[in-house]
């Protein structure tokens, strides 16, 4: 009888392999997939709304902007709520400061009512578009402002993190100003003194309400002060997880200005060959770009420049040729690319033509059999990205999809579009923080390399034909 | 100044490349990960007897060993110890009693100066552990620091709830040397006049007096921070790691998937299913946990089969980190170690002779482990109770971290099969409790 029972009972144990991501799943087949498999552990149980606090021209739309970018590289879907964008689209033109005196009741009542609409969005982003953080950002000065978010939190299941950045240095707000309020459509049709002096009306309207977090009243919420752009910072019960790592963000980023200069090692003789991955040196005109990478950094004369390149021999010869310090980081190390290491893209399909055509249908999620996958390579690079953001100016020599997710972080690209950023050889990419973003200059080094870009076929399902699957491949030797 | 490239050769241990001239590694400025600090750093503690200074100093340097920073910690408590063999009573610590203020004073410049010497032979972060609550203390340590190169770093506990001190007291205090010839209660009401003795000279750090120096403020166990002029990476890191550790009462247990069917045959690495004896334990795994009745408990394994099955078999939700996959053996996966020796002899030897440092070809070492092992250890601490499913060398360096073992011992701790290890935080340290479940018939 208990023989039966055990033959009959169903072994818990069964498991199965997606094909893609390489996750193992319970299960005798994955049509029953039902838990969504990923590299990294979800942390986030309920969405959290993120509000940004303080003046105007004190940062809340920079930090907004750039710790969305952070959470969405990392995997966590975020996005930012502009309380002054939802203003400018009900209030078609914007006069002047007249508009946010806090005896306009006109005014006041419109303003009102764009928080309410935001707050509506970001519930419908929350709970119907899978986004698991909003950034709420506005002034958010006053008690009663932040009690009407904290209500509307509490109704919806949502935890409330608050980010206040306080400053009182002139010098800064003015930067401030200058930099990112001049351009404004708000003023469009002004000259810089107008609008400047229009500002900073603007703010002293706020200021008199302002009440900011307390000590005492606010004990029980949780929130960061950021005080003068990150000297001191007052942190006050943080909650989770996801809480944790944004505090930990925003306690390393700055804003002192810097370049960050990305690029490949030298065409390397795998390269050459069109083989993918190895741990091979530099063929002739590798080592050509090394010595042009050298007399491109002198030019530069870069102040305290850092050099990072991987573990992998092609990045460290290139390296070598500056003949300055420079730091490993196995990190950077190029994807792997498990069993097919070494090969052709040809030998590829040749042996394992259903993986390669997994690759192309969803290739940011793709894991190489024992292998990696670009989500993999993301959380592998985190660190490297915590750390150039403490960091001023970097040089960092690594490898095609590592250059393509640092990219990513830094232009603000989806998963979708990350593996198939432009990063060729000898090109040196220079990114400089601008305003809310980033400039990019390319400067191809003028030493001639093969092209290892292997675009997107237009059939990607697994019963297409070699000649469809190798369409796109890039020439080689 | 292009120079053409020096020659690289690969260190045989590590596999790191590294520039050489005629064969020779040639002098190489970093290999680290990263360059954590140009110059040491001294961490200083701040705060009234009983705030959790020394509970602190000794997990922070803990976890700072643990990722590869040389760090050591200096208790003046105990160098008073040693000094004045026997300790009578909180008398000792008046602000009048010039006799105590000498020997404590003598007592801290006696630490200071094997601080000196810790750093000066490759020690990279010194704690000074003691309660530095008067800025004049202060000021003669950073005087100590800035003659010698030294960035400082003060960590403050703040802390004014009754109950949390009284409970330091008796978890700690109690069983001090100090105390052992008293009873509870004399101990008690002796420690409290000891905590009055310094109260009067406290000057906590001030925002404004203390502005430009580096500094965390602790308040109130954890839920409250202040973050002053962080300089440099370590200082980063160090901020994270203690703003991310509790002191709620809790579990971890860790524990190795079910016997493999590579583990059968002798073979390391590869990633193959339970054999019938793992599932078997798998089916007693869950059973002790039902029996352990342990609230909120979450459930981590590795993303390689083994340790699924094995977690699937509880019933239970869990969470899959590939952070939490076996050392990978490159070259050497699913090979037996007989086959090792055959095809790779000079491998082997040298694992045999730097097991933590020496990277397989292709693969890892224990070294690359902890490195990617940390993002599980910073949840680790902020989680409760966790059960952890994971591989031999991950449960290694896991348990090395809880533990406090080094470098060499790490790779030869002892994590059997079938067996699971309950660690629960005590004092100053960690209780680790060993149930071997093959014995237990379900």
């Amino acid at each position: 009888m208990d023989m039966l029972k055990a033959t009959m009972s169903q072994d818990k144990t069964e498991l199965t392999q997606t094909p893609l991501q390489k996750i193992w799943v319970p299960g005798m087949s994955t049509q029953m997939l039902r838990r969504r498999g990923s590299s990294v552990p979800q942390f986030t149980n309920s969405p959290t709304v993120i509000v940004m606090v303080g003046l105007p021209a004190r940062g809340k739309t920079y930090i907004s902007k750039k710790l969305t970018r952070y959470l969405n590289w990392i995997g966590v879907p975020t996005k930012v709520f502009n309380v002054g964008q939802y203003r400018r689209d009900a209030v078609k033109s914007y006069k002047n400061f007249e508009f946010f005196r806090p005896d306009n009741e006109e005014a006041m009542k419109i303003r009102k009512a764009c928080a309410v609409t935001a707050l509506h969005d970001v519930n419908a982003y929350l709970t119907q578009e899978q986004g698991q953080v909003a950034v709420f950002d506005a002034t958010n000065t006053t008690r009663d402002r932040r009690e009407l978010i904290l209500s509307f939190a509490k109704e919806n299941g949502y935890k409330v993190f608050f980010v206040e950045s306080i400053c009182d240095d002139p010098d800064i707000i003015a930067a401030n100003i200058t930099q990112v309020k001049l351009t404004s459509p708000d003023y469009e049709d002004c000259d810089r003194e107008e609008a400047l002096e229009d500002f900073l009306k603007r703010i002293e309207c706020y200021k008199t309400n302002y009440l900011p977090l307390d000590d005492e009243q606010d004990r029980s919420l949780s929130y960061i002060k950021i005080f003068n752009v990150g000297s001191r910072y007052l942190v006050n019960h943080v909650l989770d997880h996801i809480q944790s790592r944004i505090v930990y963000y925003l306690m390393n980023i700055h804003v002192t200005p810097r370049s960050i200069y990305l690029c490949r090692h030298g065409e390397s003789e795998l390269n050459l060959m069109g083989r993918i991955g190895g741990d091979s040196g530099l063929s002739a005109h590798g080592s050509k770009f090394a010595r042009a990478l050298a007399s491109f950094i002198q030019e530069q004369s870069i102040k305290d420049l850092k050099v990072w390149t991987s573990h992998m021999k092609r990045t460290i010869q290139t390296a070598e040729a500056l003949g300055v310090p420079y730091e490993q980081w196995k990190a950077l190390n190029e994807i792997d690319a498990g069993v097919c290491e070494e090969m052709m893209y040809e030998e590829i399909q040749q042996h394992y033509p259903e993986e390669f055509a997994l690759r192309d249908q969803d290739k940011y999620r793709y894991r190489y059999p024992k292998g990696e996958s670009y989500e993999d390579l993301v959380q592998r690079l985190e660190p490297v990205i915590m750390e150039l953001e403490r960091q001023e100016n970097v040089l960092v020599i690594c490898h095609q999809a590592v250059m393509r997710c640092l990219l990513a972080y830094f232009l603000d690209k989806s998963a979708e579009e990350l593996p198939y950023l432009n990063c060729p050889l000898h090109s040196v990419l220079k990114l400089t923080p601008v305003a809310y973003g980033c400039e990019v200059e390319s400067i191809f080094l003028n030493v001639e390399a093969v092209n290892t870009h292997r675009d997107k076929p237009v059939n990607v399902d697994v019963s297409r034909e070699s000649e469809e699957a190798l369409d796109t491949v890039p020439a080689h030797v | 100044m292009a120079t053409s490239p020096r020659e690289l050769t690969q260190n045989p241990l590590k596999k790191i490349w590294m520039p050489c001239k005629n064969g020779f590694p040639e002098k190489h400025t970093s290999q680290r990960k990263v360059c954590m600090t140009n110059c040491p750093t001294l961490i200083v503690t701040v705060g009234l007897p009983a705030r959790g200074k020394t509970y602190i100093s000794k997990k922070l340097t803990r976890y700072l060993n643990w990722i590869g920073v040389s760090t050591k910690e200096f208790n003046v408590g105990q160098y008073r110890r040693e000094c004045v063999k026997i300790y009578k009573s909180f008398e000792f610590f008046r602000p009048d009693n010039e006799e105590g203020l000498k020997i404590r004073k003598q007592c801290a410049a006696s630490a200071l100066n094997d601080v000196r010497t810790y750093l000066s032979e490759g020690g990279q972060v010194a704690v000074f552990d003691a309660t530095n609550t008067t800025r004049e203390r202060r000021d003669t340590i950073m005087k100590f620091a800035d003659l010698n190169g030294y960035k400082v770093f003060f960590v403050e506990l703040v802390c004014d709830d009754p109950e949390v001190i009284a409970s330091n007291i008796v978890q700690v205090k109690l069983g001090s040397p100090d105390y052992t010839d008293c009873n509870t209660d004399e101990a008690v009401e002796d420690f409290m006049k000891r905590i009055k003795c310094y109260e009067n000279s406290y000057e906590t750090l001030d925002e404004i007096k203390d502005r430009d120096l580096s500094y965390i403020k602790i308040m109130e166990v954890g839920s409250r921070y202040l973050v002053n002029r962080v300089l440099d990476h370590i200082q980063s890191r160090i901020v994270y790691y203690l703003m991310n550790i509790h002191i709620a009462p809790r579990s971890i247990y860790l524990c190795r998937h079910g016997e493999s069917e590579l583990n059968v045959k002798g073979k390391i690495g590869g990633d193959s299913g339970l054999s019938a004896r793992g599932k078997l334990f798998a089916k007693c795994l869950g059973k002790f946990i039902q029996e352990q009745n342990i609230k909120d408990l979450k459930v981590w394994t590795s993303q390689m089969k083994r340790t699924i099955q094995t977690a699937e078999a509880l019933g239970v939700p869990y969470e899959q980190w590939k952070a939490l996959n076996e050392i990978d053996a490159g070259v050497c996966e699913e090979m037996m170690y007989e086959e090792i020796q055959d095809h790779y002899p000079l491998e082997f030897a040298l694992r045999d002779q730097d097991k933590y440092r020496y990277r397989y070809p292709k693969g890892e070492s224990y070294e690359d482990l902890v490195q990617r092992l940390e993002p599980v250890i910073m949840e680790l601490e902020r989680q409760e109770n966790v059960l952890v499913i994971c591989h031999q060398a991950v449960m290694r360096c896991l348990l090395a971290y809880f533990l406090d073992k080094t470098a060499e011992e790490l790779p030869y701790l002892k994590c059997p099969l079938h067996t699971v290890l309950k660690l629960t935080p005590v004092a100053y340290g960690e209780i680790c409790c060993e149930t071997q479940l093959e014995s237990i018939h379900c």
